[in-house]
């Protein structure tokens, strides 16, 4: 999961529902297309949410897991 | 960049206490993150929230269902839920100021945006923000008082903006 590499990284940590998607938004918005984003939230309600996000805004979650308090995600831009 | 068509939501908020403040506005801006296409109509106390300056506060009285918790101590402290008596929360002097200040900290405290952050990102992600005229000319309200991005609309123009909605909701 580490060896993905990602363009930019956004720090979700301490956010609580619907700020973590709200901000992956505005950033994957400012991205360009192809661009990788890692995302991490310490939200448990964004494993649903970013993926429900992602489906319906048409971005691919390359890998989505979690390291201690941390849920970790690497969404690509389409 | 989306193979889905757009997606509409219409809601109505109707109410302008800060626990209903936030379902319109969370509802709106994830709805707009989600690349839908969304529109308010504030009507009756839901008008309030359109004001430049969002004075929401959460009435106990009404919502005899509501948990009282303490905003500050550590976190089994916090998570206790007081039984304090309706009859107390809804008379006593000043309880309605202090547990609006104990639900302001405790979604800081959880990470929640604010009421105002919510409707500043709706805002700039286009969601359109409808007052309703007929209310705004009961309560003697001029459209001077809200944020710029509002529209004064009345029901047809609602319905409207509804009829093609795949969403609608009533908060």
């Amino acid at each position: 999961m580490n060896e993905i590499e990602f363009n930019q990284e956004l720090d979700c940590r301490g956010l609580n529902c619907p700020l973590p998607v709200l901000k992956t938004k505005k950033a994957i918005d400012e991205m360009a297309a192809g661009d990788v984003l890692k995302m991490i939230s310490t939200d448990p309600g964004s494993q649903n949410d970013v993926t429900a996000w992602a489906k319906r805004t048409g971005n691919d979650i390359l890998s989505a897991g979690h390291e201690g308090s941390d849920f970790i995600y690497y969404i690509k831009k389409n | 960049m989306n193979e889905n068509p757009q997606k509409r939501m219409a809601l109505i908020a109707s109410k302008g206490t800060l626990d209903w403040a936030y379902p319109p506005f969370i509802l709106a801006s994830t709805a707009a993150a989600m690349d839908m296409e969304v529109g308010i109509f504030f009507t009756f106390y839901g008008l309030t929230l359109l004001n430049k300056d969002i004075d929401a506060k959460v009435a106990p009285a009404t919502n005899p269902a509501m948990p009282m918790k303490m905003p500050f101590g550590p976190e089994g402290f916090q998570n206790i839920e007081w039984p304090i008596p309706n009859i107390i929360m809804g008379n006593v002097p000043g309880f309605e100021t202090m547990a609006t200040s104990f639900m302001k900290k405790t979604f800081k405290n959880k990470g929640v945006a604010t009421v105002e952050e919510l409707r500043d990102i709706c805002v700039e992600s286009g969601v359109k923000m409808y007052g309703c005229q007929m209310t705004m000319d009961v309560f003697g309200i001029s459209q001077d008082q809200f944020i710029e991005a509002t529209d004064v609309a009345g029901a047809a123009s609602f319905l409207e903006f509804a009829a093609d909605a795949d969403i609608s909701l009533f908060v």
